[in-house]
């Protein structure tokens, strides 16, 4: 094991240069993020991720920004295990009929101020998935208030690492 | 005479159902082939329904043949086979939430996919679920998700526990069904595979192959064989993903994050030359029926010829960093132990079945092509713990990296796709993914939409083993084991 760190040490990072924060999404949350917030907060946002129908693809990317090459963390954005520790929901999935009491609880569990980052074409108006029974009419933006959309089939990292830097500088 | 061929030739023949027998068959049979499951003498593969009627997919244990029993149920009942044969019962759950049917005789009938939250829901799914007791003294119950504390999918847990011993632990599971079959009727191909695709997000070239080979067998389709081969190269390139970050994710799990690091790096790497060769990282909607969609160009070639050098240089020294770590062997080594009787009663696919002794691979034991044209081992072990799965995944990847280099080495030019024609056709594929087995059972009406499709992921007798498996170990080992099993969410609430 000594030898890894070692390496770890002598070899350049892997991480790669921080993208800029995307456009189209600061301007989304220009009016949802207000003066009195940022100053709570501050330059660091707590996540907490809620699986609300997803296939899982979006799950396995918002890992990936977790991984040496993107490290979300470098940048003040954790993920957290409950939604009584986050500023962020980042929810995934078409919403089911079956997990939108647990989301909505999940919201209502998250202390103000809050946003919420519907990820995925799912999330966003239900994609594939729209008009099917077992899914609420509407998708997430139907159960809770959404903030951001983040399109993709799943996003790609780096477009959720880009979003993410907005709502950071949002309310920074 | 093997059992299987023994119940066709008293049942009813279906000439459209390729390339596998169909039979339609009466009650009797279908009560025989249920005792055949139950005494081993077949694996079942998949049981589903439709309005009227049941169906069954089995594979013969001595012929390793596979064939479709269908029971026509008028009156909307059919004999439970989860009554004498356990690994059928949340399957016959399922059944009647979403088809109303109902197995006469089942020992369970408590609803599973249906939480009483649907338009069309089950009276009596909209009371509160009954979990199964457990008594004794000083016993607790921990309540966990359907909101998990990592970023995974949703489902309940419910554990009963003696101090940090689990007694007993219950799933329920569903949160994320989001009635793909129900989609299925109508769609047409196209529609279909981007369904099938969607399933479970990390076996996605799985599915959309397993639905391809359906479809294809369905319509009579000869599929172009640079097609093939491409779509072997996909679903190697995937298993190497998942299976990288799953073994960083286990020892996550038992708190060893440096090997969490650099198989996520590894991971990394795979998706990233996916994206480089078929300009997707999970290589979504590339495989449809009659071929592919993207075919592979030197860039992409020569990426990931860059990404085997790369794991073939990194990947050994985690191995051995595995190996070396007592203090991480001192949580895989015995934990989560799951007995081979148990993996062979389910037909447990995937690496959860070969650790415990199962000696079955779709890609060799019902071989579809390149495989039958590849050359590659099936590791196997008998001792069932984490530690075990996590060796037949290590094994797993070598093979895949050695697969990866002889289809680069020999895939063949040409076409990489033919249109199907729309028409009438029933077709069945096996098709072995990361986890294990998926099966996807086809049936096209004569304007060549989908009548029918059933697609049944591994984790069907996957999730009722981890509940075995957990039992007599404590509380804060569930993460590891559950890993280690990585059943699927979104492949069984469908």
């Amino acid at each position: 094991m000594r030898k890894h760190i070692f390496q770890g040490m002598i070899h350049r990072p892997l991480t790669e240069a921080a993208p800029t924060a995307d456009d189209a999404a600061t301007a989304e949350l220009a009016q949802a993020v207000e003066r009195a917030a940022r100053r709570r907060l501050g330059r660091s946002l707590s996540i907490r991720e809620v699986d609300a129908g997803s296939c899982n693809g979006c799950e396995l990317e918002i890992h990936a920004i977790n991984n040496a090459f993107y490290d979300l963390e470098r940048f003040g954005l954790r993920f957290v295990a409950s939604p009584r520790h986050a500023d962020v929901l980042l929810v995934t999935g078409p919403l089911t009929n079956n997990m939108r009491e647990a989301l909505e609880r999940t919201y209502r569990a998250t202390p103000d101020p809050k946003w919420v980052v519907a990820v995925g074409d799912c999330a966003v108006d239900g994609g594939l998935f729209a008009g099917s029974p077992a899914c609420v009419a509407g998708s997430v933006g139907a159960a809770v208030p959404v903030d951001l959309h983040i399109r993709g089939c799943p996003p790609r990292p780096i477009d959720l690492l880009k979003s993410l830097l907005a709502l950071l500088e949002a309310q920074a | 005479m093997a059992i299987l061929s023994e119940l066709l030739a008293k049942g009813r023949r279906v000439a459209a159902h390729r390339p596998v027998p169909r039979a339609l068959i009466d009650p009797t049979i279908w009560m025989q082939a249920a005792h055949a499951l139950a005494d081993e003498r077949a694996t079942l593969l998949g049981l589903w329904g439709e309005r009227d009627a049941a169906h069954m997919a089995l594979r013969d244990g001595d012929s390793g043949e596979v064939a479709v029993l269908s029971l026509s149920c008028p009156n909307g009942r059919f004999p439970s086979v989860g009554a004498i044969h356990p690994p059928a019962v949340r399957l016959e759950r399922t059944m009647r939430d979403l088809y109303g049917l109902v197995a006469d005789g089942a020992t369970d009938a408590r609803p599973w996919l249906d939480h009483g939250k649907w338009p069309h829901s089950r009276a009596d799914a909209r009371a509160p679920y009954e979990f199964l007791p457990a008594e004794g003294e000083s016993l607790h119950r921990i309540v966990v998700g359907p909101v998990h504390a990592g970023i995974i999918e949703p489902g309940n847990f419910r554990f009963n526990a003696s101090g940090e011993t689990v007694v007993r632990l219950e799933e329920r599971l569903g949160y994320v069904h989001k009635g793909i079959e129900g989609l299925m009727v109508g769609a047409d191909l196209v529609r279909g595979a981007q369904l099938a695709g969607r399933t479970s997000g990390d076996s996605t070239i799985a599915y959309a192959l397993a639905f391809a080979r359906a479809a294809e067998a369905a319509l009579g389709v000869e599929t172009p064989p640079r097609a093939v081969w491409l779509r072997a190269l996909m679903a190697e390139l995937e298993r190497l993903a998942n299976h990288f970050g799953d073994i960083g994710a286990i020892c996550n799990d038992a708190a060893f994050a440096l090997m969490h690091a650099h198989t996520g790096v590894l991971r990394e790497r795979v998706l990233r030359a996916s994206d480089a060769a078929f300009g997707h990282r999970l290589m979504r909607d590339c495989v449809v029926p009659g071929g592919v969609v993207r075919n592979l160009g030197a860039d992409g070639h020569a990426a990931i010829r860059t990404l085997v050098a790369a794991a073939r240089q990194r990947f050994p020294p985690l191995v051995k960093l595995y190996d070396d770590t007592a203090s991480l062997q001192d949580r895989t080594v015995g934990s989560g132990y799951l007995k081979p009787e148990l993996a062979r009663q389910y037909g447990a696919g995937g690496y959860v079945g070969r650790a415990s002794g199962r000696d079955f691979d779709a890609r060799r034991d019902l071989t579809y092509a390149p495989y039958d044209q590849l050359g590659f081992t099936v590791p196997k072990r008998g001792d069932g713990d984490v530690n075990a799965r996590v060796w037949i995944r290590i094994r797993e990847i070598e093979q895949s990296l050695d697969l990866v280099e002889q289809i680069l080495d020999r895939l063949p030019d040409g076409a990489t796709r033919v249109e199907p024609p729309p028409s009438a056709g029933e077709g069945l594929a096996v098709v072995e993914g990361f986890r294990g087995d998926v099966l996807v059972c086809l049936r096209l009406g004569a304007d060549g939409r989908i009548a029918r499709c059933h697609l049944r992921d591994p984790s069907w007798f996957q999730w009722p083993l981890l509940e075995a498996a957990i039992e007599g170990n404590i509380v804060a080992d569930f993460p590891l084991c559950n890993k280690s099993f990585n059943c699927s969410y979104a492949g069984h609430d469908l």
